[in-house]
């Protein structure tokens, strides 16, 4: 009962970690591409750029754990599954045979067609990200999402130049409510960084930033985050089903029995969106691999965790829980002036996801208000005489 | 570097030298302590790094932050009044000689 995991993310180490707790004796092979040992990506963003975190703080688990708990690391590129012979084959020309095939093949950046642009999402380039924020004076950062901003915040921290370019006209407006993208402008600015929106990215040289005709920004560095595109190719060529992501039932299982795909590169049924969802979080890498690895040790059940994510910017921490797709009404509870509030969303009447900024109480309340589908109303949501704990 | 020793459920105790700065949670992943999990990877998130702290030394121990409090509300054994998240728990010379229990369980 071999398993392999393709991918040596936070979702790859968490498989072959949970397959060991759960007692599972088999053999366990764990495949990824970059040479370090499993580490976790949330801290490249954050305090790693800063220097406050080194990459031993990043590692999961320290090299002697793949040893004693049996866990066989590969650095390599798979090529290709065969899912007739149940092999896969590695870019060396090597093959591997499984019994259950796990996909956690993850993500990669979504690139520009311009050069002279740097990105961050592996260990290598936030090293290298790092090294050049030291020496850099003009900082431009290319999207107003999550990593964009807690980039350019790191880069403000540092006393660099910061202007952060948003193609759109509010920032993180993929997830967040006009409210807290309106928050996270002004605390940016706030601190001195150039904030614009509605931009259209002519060029990049090695010195500036073209914006429209007259716009332009002094750049000695410039860092993009705009999004990311889920490592499917392999499950394509394999005649697997991919939408938005490798295609899975509510046990994160394909058509094929014995292959699941978890994390960012796996489109599941999510009973918090009502649809399909691709989720990019460490929360969905891990608790999609906890219940996978009970599903190979006999304990299906379907995936049903609710989703909760967070960003670091400053000394803002906000966290969110559920899923805000498709909410039609948003209320406040706290004053945003006060730098501690939270934003409750409703979709029909039915609150499907908190932010919370740096007010983690309401955050640990919402995660279990919307596990349990509470009937919690917007006017009891926006009360704080109301305690949410006492909600059901 | 200062000593921490970590006393599993079952009895089972281990002194590790923790770096200064580390947390005590790191010192637990990074020499296999199992009842340390750290799922979140210490960024407060998961209440799965619970210790109980043995009482004289909960002194030298900063307070709880606003974040940690709601976080030992989740946790999977117990809380107690000793009880901290690891991975808030920065080493200093202080912490030399310190003793934490693991609970039964952290998921």
């Amino acid at each position: 009962m071999a398993v392999v995991i393709i991918g040596g993310g936070q979702g790859g180490f968490q498989i072959a970690a949970s397959l060991r707790a759960e007692g599972f004796q088999e053999r366990i092979t764990l495949i990824g591409e970059e040479p370090q040992i499993p580490y976790q990506r949330p801290p490249l963003s954050k305090g790693f750029l800063l220097g406050k975190q080194e990459q031993r703080h990043a590692e999961l688990r320290p090299a002697a754990f793949y040893d004693t708990q049996r866990i066989n690391l590969v650095t390599a590129r798979a090529t290709a599954i065969d899912r007739f012979a149940r092999r896969i084959t590695l870019d060396s020309g090597e093959h591997i045979e499984y019994d259950t095939l796990v996909l956690a093949t993850g993500a990669r950046n979504r690139l520009l067609s311009h050069g002279n642009v740097f990105y961050l999402r592996t260990l290598v380039e936030a090293a290298e990200i790092r090294q050049r924020l030291a020496a850099a004076n003009d900082v431009v950062v290319i999207g107003g999402g999550f990593i964009g901003l807690e980039v350019a915040a790191a880069a403000r921290t540092l006393s660099k130049q910061v202007t952060v370019i948003e193609g759109q006209s509010r920032l993180m407006a993929r997830v967040v409510a006009p409210v807290v993208s309106e928050f996270f402008r002004c605390q940016h600015e706030a601190r001195g960084v150039d904030v614009l929106f509605d931009q259209t990215l002519l060029g990049i040289s090695e010195k500036e930033v073209q914006l429209g005709e007259r716009t332009r920004r002094p750049a000695d560095l410039v860092i993009a985050g705009i999004g990311v595109v889920p490592n499917v190719e392999l499950a394509v060529e394999a005649g697997l089903s991919v939408g938005n992501g490798i295609t899975v039932d509510k046990y994160l299982q394909t058509p094929d029995e014995r292959i699941f795909a978890i994390g960012d590169c796996a489109e599941n049924p999510s009973t918090f969106s009502g649809d399909l969802a691709r989720l990019e979080s460490v929360q969905n890498a891990v608790d999609q691999a906890a219940c996978v690895a009970k599903t190979i040790v006999g304990h299906r059940a379907p995936y049903g965790a609710v989703p909760w994510f967070w960003t670091d910017q400053y000394d803002i921490h906000m966290q969110m829980a559920g899923l805000p797709v498709g909410f039609d009404q948003v209320v406040t509870r706290g004053d945003p002036q006060t730098r501690k509030f939270s934003v409750f969303y409703f979709r029909g009447g039915r609150l499907c996801a908190v932010d919370s900024i740096n007010r983690p109480a309401d955050h640990m309340a919402a995660r279990k208000l919307i596990g349990a589908r509470t009937t919690l109303s917007p006017d009891q949501a926006k009360d704080e005489s109301f305690d949410l704990k006492t909600a059901t | 570097m200062p000593k921490i020793t970590y006393i599993s459920n079952a009895g089972v105790s281990r002194t590790i030298d923790v770096p200064l700065g580390d947390t005590v949670m790191e010192g637990a992943v990074q020499n296999g302590i199992d009842g340390i999990v750290a799922e979140c990877g210490g960024n407060c998130q998961c209440a799965t790094c619970h210790v109980y702290v043995e009482e004289k030394f909960l002194t030298i121990l900063k307070p709880i932050a606003e974040d940690e409090d709601a976080m030992l509300e989740t946790t999977a054994s117990p809380r107690k009044s000793n009880s901290r998240l690891g991975c808030q728990l920065h080493v200093t010379a202080a912490f030399d000689g310190l003793v934490v229990h693991t609970p039964p369980t952290q998921q």
